[in-house]
């Protein structure tokens, strides 16, 4: 079944076209990785998925439903979660607070002022739990700010997945990380993400291959080709346009 | 959980026998002002300080909810209408709210430069309508009420000072309790996510905007609830009651007493009604010292008050709160000093008697050598207050330290 499906999808940035007519069909319960040289528009491609910015013509759907030019709590509120490729948390709130508010409205409370949350013990205790998934736990009480930057990924990616939402968009959750923090970081996505549907860009190759089902190589604004890994690796118009470079590179 | 209630029964507490502490005429007075002030600068941090809206005339609130109530405290005069004066506050609030749905449905939308500048505009607009709309406003001279007029309250009928000082202390416990527990709620808590993050907050499913709205209103209800503590206690209300002066002295209340505390805007309150009320009786420049208090809070003391006090909580967590004492006074004293002589020259200068008292000297402002000692005096303890900040440093640091070592 399909659960996220782009059609045609452009955008343009005054009159320079960033995404340059996408589809794309992501599978319910698929683990999808997006990947593409520096300014290809991946980015830009969850922006408009995740309503941050609004395309500029064709459709997305999220169930079916077009959520496309939708505001992002709207969309959210239809269980499609992401993590920014910048950290984008709330600094001056402690790391409880942080994932506890990325809880809130799944948990249905809205906009309710009558709630006491010191008593919400069960949305309480899924924050807890949410803490230990991503390992801090110890650091709770600490102001979001002060965490280190891998602590911060590591909340970022917590913010994301806390709500439960049944799609999620990392937008290159390791970059920055150390080999082994990274190794821990994807073992993380990997659980939090069982079951639910997962659209990760990324750079590093072998967590790539390691992690996805299936891989879009994004190319200036366009797909290049959508397949398995191994298909992927062995596409020649991929190694010419992406992964010979890369591989060159590294 | 116990400790919690223990602060709400500790402030009901006080709340109860300061007015046995202060039991003149004057003591009373300032007492009502301090409460109305209190819950006016809890209000205002509801925007700013948790949900980092910037307003410039969050008097319009507490004005329009103040006039509403002397309009009701003339209703029951006439007996339009019948019910007891202890419900005026509830009326401000109630006529502070609808403001506050009304204008807060589209200065709301963003915040930063765009609320605040939104927030000036309706408050010029708002202030400037007093003297359109006379009926309401009443024109330059305001309107008048009078709060003995309602059915008696056990007896009471508000003749005194003293008896407006209880209702008075009641709403504030209300309204402080309920502010605080705003801050617990689910609306409450993503004010604070949307005033760190706006855009982050509308990725986990609210509208930074509506989140904005419904702080925007709880604080125009509790503005009210303020002016109409201020129209039973004063009975009238004018043009300035809502303009942009007051706004100004609601954000110094709550910026110098610290946004990022609950307590902050209550010692901000506290502090700046007796600055009001007693300096005022002792110089002109008053606002002058006020000014320079809030330049050098905003320099040294960027969390405010509160937030100065609480820098003490490490020490104070490692018991070394002590070994602090006699540096602050080695540092505290000459800079107090300092302070004094620098106020006595200002106002030396500004004086226009013959004789002016300084530090209990009577000098001639007019002979140059009158000048000699204060300035000396401003100069030396200038001078033993710099020489001191080294020691007070190093103790500082020793007192913090030294407590994460015996953790
Ligand atoms: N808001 C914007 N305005 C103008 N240009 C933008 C904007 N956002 C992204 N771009 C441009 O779009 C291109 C794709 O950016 P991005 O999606 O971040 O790439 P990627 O994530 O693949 O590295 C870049 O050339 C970038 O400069
Ligand atoms: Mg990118």
């Amino acid at each position: 079944m399909t659960i996220l499906s782009l059609q045609q999808v452009t955008k343009k940035f005054g009159a320079t076209p960033i995404i340059r007519g996408v589809d794309l069909d992501i599978q319910a319960g698929e683990k999808h990785a997006i990947i593409g040289p520096n300014g290809a528009g991946k980015s830009t491609l969850f922006h408009l998925i995740s309503g941050r910015y609004s395309v500029t013509s064709g459709a997305i759907k999220l169930k079916g439903k077009p959520i496309h030019n939708r505001p992002p709590y709207q969309i959210a509120r239809q269980g499609l979660a992401r993590s920014f490729q910048v950290t984008n948390i709330f600094p001056h709130m402690n790391v409880f607070e942080n994932v506890r508010c990325a809880l809130l409205w799944s948990s249905g409370y809205r906009y309710s002022f009558w709630h006491l949350l010191g008593k919400a013990t069960r949305l309480n205790d899924r924050t807890h739990a949410v803490l230990d998934q991503i390992g801090l736990s110890s650091r709770a009480h600490y102001p979001a700010a002060e965490l280190a930057y891998a602590q911060q990924r590591a909340l970022e990616l917590g913010i994301a997945i806390a709500g439960g939402a049944d799609v999620i968009l990392l937008d290159e959750p390791v970059a920055g990380m150390s080999h082994s923090e990274a190794q821990s970081a994807v073992q993380l996505i990997r659980k939090v993400t069982e079951g639910k549907t997962l659209v990760m860009v990324e750079h590093d190759m072998n967590i790539v291959f390691d992690v996805a089902d299936r891989i879009s190589v994004l190319v200036y604004g366009q797909i290049l080709a959508t397949d398995t890994p191994l298909n992927i690796r062995n596409n020649p118009r991929v190694q010419e346009a992406y992964l010979g470079e890369e591989t060159a590179g590294a | 959980m116990l400790k919690k209630l223990s602060i709400w029964v500790v402030f009901l507490a006080i709340l109860l026998i300061l007015p046995l502490l202060f039991d003149s005429i004057m003591g009373i007075s300032i007492l009502n002002q301090m409460a109305i002030a209190i819950v006016i600068a809890l209000s205002y941090n509801m925007l700013l300080g948790q949900g980092g809206m910037l307003s410039f005339g969050h008097a319009v609130y507490f004005g329009l909810g103040g006039f509403m109530a002397v309009h009701a405290l003339v209703m029951i005069e006439f007996e339009t209408v019948t019910f007891s004066v202890t419900l005026i506050p509830m009326v401000g609030g109630l006529f502070g709210l609808v403001a506050a749905i009304f204008i807060g449905s589209f200065s709301t939308r963003k915040a930063g430069t765009v609320f605040a500048m939104i927030s000036l505009g309706m408050g010029e607009l708002i202030a400037a309508s007093s003297l359109i709309f006379v009926d309401f406003f009443g024109g330059e001279a305001g309107v008048i009420g009078d709060r003995t007029f309602g059915p008696p309250f056990f007896g009471v009928d508000f003749a005194q000072d003293v008896e407006v000082y209880y209702l008075a202390a009641f709403w504030v416990f209300i309204a402080t309790l309920f502010m605080y527990l705003f801050t617990q709620t689910p609306a409450g808590r993503m004010a604070n996510a949307v005033r760190d993050n706006p855009e982050r907050a509308e990725f986990i499913g609210y509208s930074a905007r509506r989140v904005r709205f419904i702080s925007f209103c709880a604080a125009g209800l509790f503005a009210g609830i303020a002016g109409g503590l201020f129209a039973m206690n004063f009975e009238f209300l004018t043009e300035e009651n809502l303009n942009a002066a007051t706004s100004g002295r609601v954000l110094l209340m709550a910026y110098i007493g610290g946004l990022g505390y609950f307590v902050g805007p209550i010692i901000g309150a506290v502090v700046l009604t007796l600055m009001n009320s007693l300096l005022s009786n002792y110089t002109e420049l008053w606002m002058l010292y006020l000014g320079i208090m809030f330049v050098l809070t905003v320099m040294f003391l960027p969390r405010g008050f509160a937030g100065f006090i609480m820098l003490h909580q490490l020490a104070w967590h490692h018991g070394r709160l002590k070994t602090l004492a006699l540096p602050y006074l080695v540092t505290g004293v000459p800079a107090l000093l300092c302070a004094a002589s620098l106020i006595g020259l200002i106002e030396m200068s500004h004086t226009e008697a013959d004789i002016f008292h300084f530090l209990g000297l009577p000098l001639n402002p007019d002979q140059l050598v009158s000048w000699a000692l204060p300035v000396l005096l401003t100069l030396g303890a200038g001078y033993a207050t710099r020489s001191s900040l080294p020691q007070l440093r190093d103790a500082w640091h020793a007192a913090n330290t030294e407590g994460k070592r015996a953790k």
